[in-house]
């Protein structure tokens, strides 16, 4: 069951020195029991994606496409549907964990505090136990329920921000970037959470990070976002290992595997940065900074083709032969 | 190979008064880096590589042991420590952090000349620097500001500020964590050719192993204030003894995770036997018990590594390498 | 012109001017802000001409030529006393001493405030509590009585000072804790910062680090809280010799105000000798608090654009 459809989705900022389209034509889905990563560096567009499923953008943000959860437009929804939405069908677990909680209230409260806004008929005393048993099922001690942020670590503060996503069990998990700055064993502890967690409830997860190597692992498939549109998208295990845009290939090396001899002394990189969305080359955007670049790139802005089994590719060199 | 910098058994701490407990940072680690090595120095958060660097750059004072430059031990007097600056400098995770936004490229580098007094054409010597650093033409760069430029280019600056002072070492605290990682491989590929090309020795603090199996020639695992194996970096990764270095390698992607149970415990209470048991996979799955020394992994104090070329590793599983030597408490 | 044309301290210059016609173009835009400008140029303008306008018989108790306590009228716009002196005469005399007081107490407080805060931030341990301690005591002590004290041992102990100058220090010397912790504040939040650290890592002593990276990241702190300070000081040296602790041969707003007082003015029915000096005192504070608000609304975002 198709749990998220986004279509032809834009989004563009205003700004004081002009307009910035932040994404430019997105089309993805996220099915029930699945998992879908997201990869990208800064200014490609993923978090602006991500709160635009939600309507969470701010109101200088002009979004036009279609988002349909579960076949209703986000978009077009009224304010008061929107409320009801928003938790209780879709959450997202925000990026910096550190930032996404009260520091002055305890946790068990803010985990609560979702369930008794969209279940008006629970008591507060039946919102805590469930709080406590969601702290439970995360790997929280539940006698944390008393403590404020400042007394968990890193790890266990993200735990509390994937159990207050789950709070009003949503069908969709939108989880922005929720291993940056967390320890590798604390990562992976995450993640498995994660994993255990969409297999049990059947929840759908749309995964977002820099990180390709971590998304490849974790997730079914993966889309590759570079200035606002997605420039790769296909199965998470075989994108890593042979990507088909020069871009993903580049960011697949600069991760590398501990043992590939290709990679020992010699790091893999880019020149130059990623693009200003206000300033973004003719043709293909990322033609700047590509190996393989040829005269085509700048003429033809290039959409994504087939480029495999249940793979797209946006690049020239890629499906249909030159 | 000489070393150029070293740490003999260093004991660096905090607090031990009544509203701070006592943090052992570092408790009893011993680390070369030669001449035109680039060595890792891998760890967790709150195994204390940061402190340890600090310390061997005399931004921290040891309770015991010794740092020392080329062979002789640093002197912290304000004008010794001012003269050993200039052959170790540092680079800062946080580009961004380490620039004042009020000053601009030209100042920013040229600062650590101004400090030492070197003699010289000053504008000479920041273009050369901004060069070697990968900013070229470095004249257009001198007037621009930090915020200004893009993340790659801000570590650029503050490594061409490193550089200026012409040093033997530098100190490298995750270097490219914040920025993005298509221009990560810029920036170590930058560090491989200053060694390269000058000779430099670069000491990386990374918690990401891959980092280290794309530039290091040696790699050092650190865990609760030690150093738990060392080696060559190849060696270390590839066949690693310690059971924490396996642990840490198995949850990269693609591998069967060996996910350790709960958080890395706090410092200031450090476990008694070896430091690690309490989480230790090979305890736990009985392979300790299998070679007979399960009972040492609880109750024996396990000396100091002498992290040299050598591939040694802390572990009862591997006694190869340990130095017998007093466990000394702290002050 | 190319920029390697230029050295890099012309090139300094040049953005400073540059950062300079931005933030004056900003200010410009803030009707507060410009509203508070043109106050305080008048009052500024008003003090600084005063001796063309002025004669000084009009000002002696003896030699005034007015009818006492006159209204407001044709030929005295605000009234005369009860000594016949023109109240517009003494309101504008008395704006040079309150003026002087209020900017030359500010600037003494926030010499020492500056220097007390960046050392208090910068040197921690033993001498940083010490200064803490000591702002403390002098933020904890009330004003009134402080200044008081001190103006009394003043007159005392050197009864030659000139009295202007024994309440510049009494202002200064009770203003300047709040000075200092703000700038203790903004001076821990930088040295918190990793180019600091980076600084030390390059060999960088302490003069170097408070000069050259400290300091000039407080002083836009500074600069908003000096307008605010000056303002206060104007109302501190009001109070003051309203309570007679002034300088009767040096007039300030404030002897006019304890002037009228003391002659019972109000009850006489010569509101005006009391209410004008007081309108004048409000008009000047309010002039350099619409300024300085208006200088920290301009400068914060900018600061927060940039760091």
């Amino acid at each position: 069951m198709t749990l998220l459809d986004i279509r032809d989705l834009a989004v563009t900022y205003r700004t004081g020195g002009g307009e910035l389209p932040a994404v430019r034509g997105v089309d993805l889905t996220v099915e029930a029991g699945q998992t879908v990563g997201i990869a990208g560096e800064s200014g490609c567009g993923k978090s602006t994606l991500a709160g635009a499923v939600l309507r969470l953008l701010p109101a200088t943000a002009t979004v036009t496409g279609e988002v349909l959860l579960e076949d209703q437009d986000v978009l077009a929804m009224s304010w008061g549907k929107l409320r009801a939405v928003r938790w209780s069908e879709a959450s997202i677990v925000f990026q910096g964990a550190l930032h996404g909680l009260n520091p002055v209230q305890r946790i068990g409260r803010q985990i609560a505090e979702p369930i008794l806004v969209h279940e008006p008929g629970t008591g507060a005393k039946a919102a805590a136990r469930r709080a406590t048993d969601l702290l439970e099922q995360v790997g929280v001690p539940a006698w944390r329920t008393g403590s404020y942020p400042h007394e968990l670590s890193g790890g266990q503060r993200q735990r509390v921000m994937i159990a207050m996503a789950l709070a009003c069990n949503p069908q969709l998990v939108i989880a922005d970037e929720p291993t940056t700055a967390l320890d590798v064993m604390v990562q992976a502890q995450v993640l498995a959470l994660l994993r255990d967690l969409v297999r049990d409830r059947r929840v759908g997860l749309l995964l977002i990070s820099h990180d390709l190597s971590v998304l490849a692992d974790a997730c079914d498939r993966v889309a590759v976002m570079y200035a606002g549109r997605i420039v790769e998208h296909g199965p998470g295990g075989r994108l890593f290992d042979s990507a088909a845009h020069p871009y993903a290939r580049a960011l697949a090396a600069a991760f590398p595997v501990v043992g590939d001899r290709m990679s020992r002394l010699a790091p893999h990189g880019l020149p130059g940065d990623p693009p200003d969305p206000r300033e973004l080359p003719s043709g293909c955007p990322f033609r700047p900074r590509c190996p393989e670049a040829v005269p085509l790139c700048a003429a033809e802005d290039v959409r994504l083709r087939p480029a495999g089994l249940d793979r797209e590719a946006a690049c020239v060199h890629v499906g249909v032969p030159a | 190979m000489t070393d150029v910098l070293a740490v003999r058994d260093l004991h660096v701490g905090f607090g031990g008064t009544r509203r701070a407990p006592l943090i052992r940072a570092v408790d009893g680690v011993s680390l070369a880096i030669g001449e035109g090595e680039i060595v890792a120095l891998a760890g967790e958060s709150g195994c204390g590589k940061t402190t340890l660097a600090r310390s061997m750059l005399g931004l921290e004072r040891p309770w015991k042991g010794t740092v020392e430059y080329a062979g002789r031990p640093l002197d912290y007097r304000g004008s010794g420590l001012k003269g050993f600056r200039r052959h170790v400098q540092l680079v800062l995770q946080d580009p961004t952090g380490a620039l004042n936004p009020r000053r601009a490229v030209y100042e920013a580098v040229a600062e650590g000349l101004r400090i030492h007094r070197v003699p010289g054409d000053e504008r000479e010597l920041v273009a050369r620097a901004l060069s070697r650093a990968g900013l070229r033409p470095a004249e257009r760069f001198f007037a621009r500001y930090p915020h200004e430029l893009s993340g790659g280019q801000r570590q650029r600056v503050v490594i061409a500020g490193a550089l200026v002072l012409d040093p033997s070492v530098i100190v490298a605290d995750e270097p490219v964590s914040s920025l993005d990682a298509s221009v990560r491989g810029e920036i170590l590929a930058l560090l491989l050719s200053l060694r390269d090309d000058l000779g430099l020795s670069v000491l990386v603090v990374t918690h990401d192993l891959g980092l280290a199996w794309n530039i290091a020639d040696r790699l050092a695992v650190m865990y609760l204030g030690r150093i738990v194996e060392s080696g060559p970096t190849e060696i270390v990764l590839g066949a690693p003894h310690h059971p924490y270095t396996e642990a840490l390698l198995s949850v990269l992607p693609g591998r069967r995770p060996i996910v350790l149970r709960g958080e890395a415990p706090d410092p200031s209470r450090m476990p008694r036997g070896c430091r690690f048991h309490q989480r230790c996979p090979a305890l736990a799955d009985g392979r300790a018990k299998a070679a007979g020394v399960s009972g040492g992994c609880v109750s024996a104090t396990l000396p100091v590594l002498a992290a040299t070329e050598d591939h040694v590793a802390a572990c009862l599983l591997h006694p190869v390498g340990l130095i017998p030597q007093q466990r000394t408490p702290g002050p | 012109m190319t920029a390697t044309a230029l050295t890099p301290r012309a090139l300094a210059r040049q953005r400073r001017r540059r950062a300079l016609a931005a933030f004056w173009n900003a200010f410009r835009r803030d009707r507060e802000g410009v509203i508070g400008l043109v106050l305080l140029l008048v009052c500024v303008a008003v003090a600084v001409m005063a001796p063309l306008f002025v004669d000084a018989d009009e000002l002696s108790v003896t030699r005034a030529s007015g009818p006492p306590l006159v209204g407001p009228s044709g030929a005295y716009p605000l009234g005369t006393d009860d000594d016949g002196r023109s109240v517009l005469t003494m309101v504008v005399w008395g704006s040079r001493t309150s003026l002087l007081v209020g900017l030359t107490a500010t600037a003494i407080s926030m010499v020492i405030g500056t220097v007390v805060g960046v050392a208090a931030g910068h040197f921690r341990g033993r001498p940083g509590g010490l200064l803490d301690r000591v702002t403390d005591f002098f933020l904890v002590v009330p004003f009134l009585p402080l200044a008081i004290v001190l103006a009394t041992v003043l007159r005392d102990r050197w009864p030659d000072l000139p009295k202007v100058l024994a309440v510049i220090v009494v202002i200064g010397i009770t203003s300047w804790p709040v000075t200092a912790r703000l700038v203790r504040a903004q001076a821990l939040a930088v040295e918190g910062r990793p180019y600091l650290e980076r600084a030390k890592a390059l060999g960088a002593g302490n003069w170097h680090q408070i000069t050259r990276h400290v300091l000039p990241n407080v002083m836009p702190v500074v600069f908003a809280n000096t307008t605010l300070s000056v303002s206060i000081a104007i109302l501190a040296e009001t109070t003051l010799s309203f309570l007679g602790l002034g300088d009767p041969l040096n007039p300030s707003w404030g002897t006019l105000l304890d002037g009228a007082y003391s002659a019972g003015a109000v009850s006489r029915g010569a509101w005006w000798w009391a209410v004008f000096p007081g309108l004048a005192v409000a008009v000047t504070v309010l002039g350099f608090n619409l300024c300085g608000r208006a200088v920290e609304r301009v400068l914060d975002p900018r600061l927060r654009g940039r760091v």
